[in-house]
C-alpha cells in the first residue's frame, strides 16, 4: 500500500463547511515564452536533449555572472498591469539561499521584498447554481526570479525521490524566467472555495495567454499552482495551521486538492490535534495528497539583494 | 640574455617593435627563469610553456608580416588562477577545484588573448582569494622573493611574486581588500585595483561580487597604465560593468606631473603602523611636496569602521558565492566515510568538508550567519549602512583634494606562521586598502622604499571613482623622484635569487 492508498481520515466536505472557514493562498508560477532565459542567452525551446541548452551562467559555473533579459522584464510589468498592480519605480533582485542539485548556483536569483509588481487585483467568474458569480482576488505581488534545473530520479517505485538510486540533472530548464503571482489570502464561502481557486487558475490561463508571454500550460509547467490552505472555525478570526499542496497539474486538480485538504484538516482538527505546516505532495491517481519530504532548514533563505545585478526602475511612460 | 627578464614590459614592447627580439625569445626566457627559481618561490600553480609560445610564434609571425599589433603584443604575462582561462587548469588556489578545466575564458583572458599576450601560466594565491599572505592557498604558499621565509602578501601573492622573481613582466591579479594592493607593497612591485566596474568580472571566481575587481601587477606605474588600458572597458557580460570610455591612464603615467596636485592624508590610516614603514611615507609625501603637490590632512571618520563592515559583507557574499562547489558539476567529489547510498546532501558536505581550507569554512560559517534570519539587519544590513558612510567620507574628502595617499600596509613583510593563528590579526593587514573596495574607488600602490629590515613598503593612492587616471599620473610622478633618489629601480636593490638545480 503507497503512503497515498493508506486510509488518512476524511471529513465529508458538507460537514467540514459547515464548521469550517477555509483560507486560501495561491501560489502561481508562469513560465515565461522569451527565447532565452532569464539571465542568459540560452534557448528556452521545449523538449532538447539534456544539457544542451545550457552555458556557463545557467550551469553555475565559477566565474559566471547573470545580465537581465529586458523582454522577461517587460512581461513580468505586463502581467502586473493586467492585474491591476502598482509597478516598483525601483526594486532589485535578490538571492534566495539554498542547497539542492537541480539549483545549479545553490542559490534561486529570485526577488524578495522588493517585488517588481504589487497590491493588484483580479475579478474571477465562478459558475454557480445562482448563476455566474464574481469574486475578487486580491494580489499581494508578482515577481521575476529563475526556474530550476529538473531532476529524473532512477530506480524507485513511484519515480520520485523515494527509494530512487541516483538522480540525473537536466538544466535545459535551469534559468527560464519564471513569474510568481501571489494572492492574499482568499476567504470565500466555504462550499464556493475549492471552485473558486480553480476558476482563478483558469482565469490567469486565460488573461496572461492573452498578453502572449506564456504558453500557460499546466500539462506541460509553463503554468504552476501551489496551493496553500488552512481552516478556521467558522465565527473565527484565528487562522489555522497552512498547509502547501505542490504537484498540482491541471485545473481540476486544483479543485480537487483544495478539496481534499479542506476535508483532510477538518478531520485533523475534530480529533483536537494540530495540523503540520509543511509541503504536500498532489496525487493524480485518487485526488489525495501526501506528505512531501521533509525540509527542516528550507525557511531560512538568508535573502539579500543579488550584487551581480544593477536595480530595474522602469520608467513610468515606458 | 638575462637582461631581457629585466625589462619592464613598456621597454620590451619597444624592444619588440624594433624587432631586436622576439615574443618567442622573450616568452623562453621567462619559461627558463621559472624552471629555475620557481621551485622556490612557487608563485605559479600552473605553467603553460606550449600554450605561451605559441602565441608568441602568432605575434612574431604576424609582426613579420606588418600586421600592427597592440603595444603589449608579444610581452607575456602571468594571470591569477582566480580567472578563467579556457583549457587551462584555474583552482582558485583550492583542492575543491583541483583539476578543474574551464570551458570557457574569462573576459580579462579573452582581452589579453586578443592583445596576443603570451599567458605564461596561473599564480598562487589564498584560497578563492580569502587572505593577506598566501599561506592560505590550498596548494602551499609562495615565498617572498626579497627574503624566502616571508610571506609575499596576499592573496595575491603569485602574481606580485612572480613579476618581484621576473618570472613574468606582467601579472594580472584582483583585489577584494587589498589582495593586489598589499602584495605589491610586501615585493616592490605596482598593483592597482581599478574603479569598481572597470574591469569585466566575467570569469573571475567570485569571492565577494560588490567588492571585486581585477587589476594589474607589475615592475612599474607605465607598465601597470599599458596593462590596465588591455584588461578594462565595458563589457556586456558583466552588469556591474561601467559603460564609459577606460579612463586616460597612459596617457596620466606619461605626463606623471604633481604641480597644483592637492593630496590627501587621511588622519584614521596610519597609527600603530610599523614605524619605518610611515617614515618611507613621510617622507615620499615629502617628495611629492618638493614636485610642487600640495598635502592636506583630512578626516574620514568612518574609516575606523571599514574592516569590521568588511568582514561582514565579505563573508556574506562569499557563502552564497561558494555554495556552488557543491560535488554536483564540477571539482572534488568526496563520499562520506562509512555511509552507504550516500544522498547528494551527503556528498555536498562531505566533499565541502575535504576541499575548502580552514580560512574558507571559518568565513562561510560567518557569512551564513550574518545573513540568517533574524541577524541580517544586526550585521549584514548594518554592514552596508556603514559601506555607505564611507563611501560619503570619500566623496567629502574628493571635495577637498584630488587624490587621498597612505601606506599600503601595517607591516612590511612578515615570517611564515606568524599570522596564522590570529586571523583578526591577519585580518589587520588590510585595514588601509578595505576602504576603497567598500567605496568601489580605485587604488595603487607603489615601492616607497626599505624599510631597516631591508624589506620594501608602500605608498597607496586613492581616488574618486573613474578617475583612475589620478593614480597613474601621481603615481608616476613618485616613482620617477624616488628612482632618481635612489640610482635605480627598488628591485635592484633586492637580493639575487639562485637558480634552483
Amino acid at each position: 500500500m503507497t503512503a497515498s492508498q493508506r486510509a488518512t481520515t476524511l471529513v465529508d466536505l458538507d460537514d467540514a463547511l459547515a464548521r469550517y472557514q477555509p483560507v486560501m493562498g495561491l501560489e502561481v508560477h508562469i513560465e515565461l515564452n522569451t527565447a532565452s532565459k532569464m539571465f542568459c542567452g540560452c534557448s528556452t525551446i521545449f523538449g532538447a536533449d539534456p544539457n544542451t541548452q545550457v552555458c556557463p551562467v545557467c550551469l553555475g559555473l565559477p566565474g559566471s555572472l547573470p545580465v537581465v533579459n529586458s523582454t522577461a522584464v517587460e512581461s513580468a510589468i505586463r502581467i502586473g498591469l493586467a492585474l491591476n498592480c502598482q509597478i516598483a519605480a525601483w526594486c532589485r533582485f535578490a538571492r534566495k539561499n539554498y542547497f539542492y542539485p537541480d539549483m545549479p548556483k545553490n542559490f534561486q536569483t529570485s526577488q524578495y521584498d522588493e517585488p517588481i509588481a504589487y497590491d493588484g487585483w483580479t475579478e474571477v467568474e465562478v459558475p454557480t447554481a445562482e448563476g455566474v458569480e464574481t469574486f475578487r482576488i486580491e494580489i499581494e505581488r508578482a515577481h521575476m526570479e529563475e526556474d530550476t534545473g529538473k531532476s529524473l530520479h532512477v530506480g524507485g517505485a513511484t519515480g520520485r525521490i523515494h527509494g530512487a538510486d541516483h538522480s540525473l540533472v537536466d538544466y535545459n530548464r535551469a534559468g527560464i524566467p519564471l513569474i510568481e503571482i501571489v494572492t492574499k489570502t482568499i476567504e470565500v464561502p466555504g462550499d464556493k472555495a475549492a471552485a473558486v481557486a480553480r476558476a482563478y487558475v483558469s482565469h490567469l490561463r486565460d488573461l496572461i495567454g492573452g498578453l502572449g508571454v506564456s504558453d500557460v500550460r499546466m500539462d506541460q509547467g509553463s503554468l504552476r499552482c501551489d496551493v496553500n490552505l488552512s481552516l478556521k472555525p467558522l465565527g473565527s478570526d484565528e487562522l489555522g495551521t497552512r498547509s502547501e499542496t505542490k504537484n498540482v497539474n491541471s485545473f481540476r486538480s486544483v479543485e480537487r486538492a483544495a478539496t481534499y485538504e479542506i476535508r483532510r484538516h477538518a478531520a485533523i482538527l475534530d480529533a483536537g490535534e494540530k495540523v503540520v505546516q509543511e509541503t504536500r505532495h498532489f496525487h493524480e491517481s485518487d485526488g489525495s495528497t501526501s506528505s512531501g519530504r521533509e525540509k527542516s532548514d528550507a525557511d531560512d533563505y538568508r535573502y539579500f539583494p543579488e550584487p551581480d545585478l544593477a536595480p530595474i526602475a522602469p520608467s513610468r511612460d515606458w | 640574455m638575462t637582461d631581457l627578464i629585466r625589462a619592464t614590459a613598456s621597454e620590451l614592447s619597444r624592444r619588440l617593435t624594433a624587432r631586436e627580439v622576439s615574443s618567442v625569445e622573450l616568452t623562453q626566457a621567462h619559461v627558463d627563469r621559472i624552471a629555475s627559481v620557481d621551485g622556490e618561490i612557487h608563485a605559479f600553480l600552473h605553467v603553460d610553456a606550449e600554450g605561451a609560445l605559441a602565441t608568441a610564434r602568432d605575434i612574431d609571425t604576424r609582426r613579420a608580416a606588418g600586421e600592427e599589433l597592440h603595444p603589449l603584443a608579444g610581452v607575456p604575462v602571468a594571470v591569477k588562477d582566480v580567472i578563467t582561462t579556457k583549457g587551462v587548469p584555474t583552482t582558485a588556489g583550492s583542492r575543491i577545484l583541483e583539476g578543474w578545466v574551464p570551458p570557457y575564458d574569462a573576459t580579462v583572458t579573452q582581452r589579453l588573448k586578443a592583445a596576443g599576450l603570451p599567458i605564461l601560466g596561473k599564480t598562487n594565491m589564498d584560497e578563492f582569494a580569502m587572505g593577506s599572505s598566501t599561506e592560505h592557498s590550498g596548494y602551499g604558499p609562495t615565498r617572498n622573493p626579497w627574503d624566502t621565509g616571508r610571506i609575499p602578501g596576499g592573496s595575491g601573492g603569485g602574481s606580485a611574486a612572480a613579476v618581484a622573481a621576473f618570472e613574468a613582466p606582467l601579472a594580472v591579479g584582483t583585489d577584494t581588500g587589498g589582495s593586489i594592493r598589499q602584495p605589491g607593497a610586501m615585493t616592490g612591485t605596482v598593483g592597482v585595483k581599478p574603479t569598481y566596474g572597470g574591469v569585466s568580472r566575467y570569469g573571475l571566481i567570485a569571492l565577494a561580487s560588490s567588492l571585486d575587481q581585477a587589476g594589474p601587477v607589475t615592475r612599474s606605474v607605465l607598465d601597470a597604465a599599458l596593462l590596465h588600458e588591455v584588461i578594462a572597458g565595458h563589457d556586456p557580460c558583466d552588469s556591474t560593468s561601467i559603460d564609459q570610455p577606460v579612463p586616460p591612464v597612459v596617457e596620466a603615467a606619461l605626463r606623471a606631473d604633481v604641480d597644483g596636485l592637492r593630496i590627501g592624508v587621511v588622519r584614521e590610516i596610519g597609527e600603530g603602523f610599523q614605524p619605518d614603514v610611515s617614515t618611507r611615507f613621510d617622507e615620499s609625501l615629502a617628495l611629492l611636496e618638493g614636485a610642487g603637490a600640495e598635502i592636506v590632512e583630512v578626516s574620514c571618520p568612518s574609516f575606523v569602521h571599514a574592516l569590521a563592515a568588511y568582514y561582514l559583507i565579505l563573508p556574506s557574499e562569499a557563502s552564497s558565492n561558494l555554495a556552488k562547489f557543491d560535488a554536483m558539476r564540477y571539482g572534488l567529489r568526496v563520499a562520506p566515510n562509512g555511509v552507504d547510498d550516500p544522498s547528494a546532501e551527503q556528498v555536498m558536505a562531505a566533499s565541502r568538508d575535504a576541499g575548502f581550507g580552514d580560512e574558507v569554512k571559518r568565513r562561510i560559517i560567518l557569512g551564513t550567519y550574518a545573513l540568517s534570519s533574524g541577524y541580517y539587519d544586526a550585521y549584514y544590513g548594518s554592514a552596508q549602512k556603514v559601506r555607505t558612510l564611507i563611501a560619503q567620507d570619500f566623496e567629502a574628502a574628493f571635495e577637498q583634494v584630488d587624490v587621498l595617499a597612505s601606506p599600503t600596509s601595517p607591516t612590511t613583510a612578515f615570517p611564515f606562521g606568524d599570522k596564522l593563528d590570529d586571523p583578526l590579526s591577519m585580518y589587520a593587514q588590510d585595514v588601509a586598502t578595505i576602504p576603497a573596495n567598500l567605496a568601489g574607488v580605485p587604488g595603487l600602490s607603489l615601492p616607497s622604499g626599505l624599510a631597516s629590515d631591508g624589506l620594501p613598503t608602500g605608498f597607496q593612492l586613492l581616488a574618486p571613482a573613474t578617475a583612475d587616471d589620478r593614480l597613474y599620473n601621481a603615481g608616476s610622478a613618485l616613482e620617477r623622484l624616488l628612482e632618481e633618489q635612489w640610482g635605480g629601480t627598488i628591485l635592484a636593490q633586492a637580493p639575487e635569487l639562485e637558480a634552483v638545480r
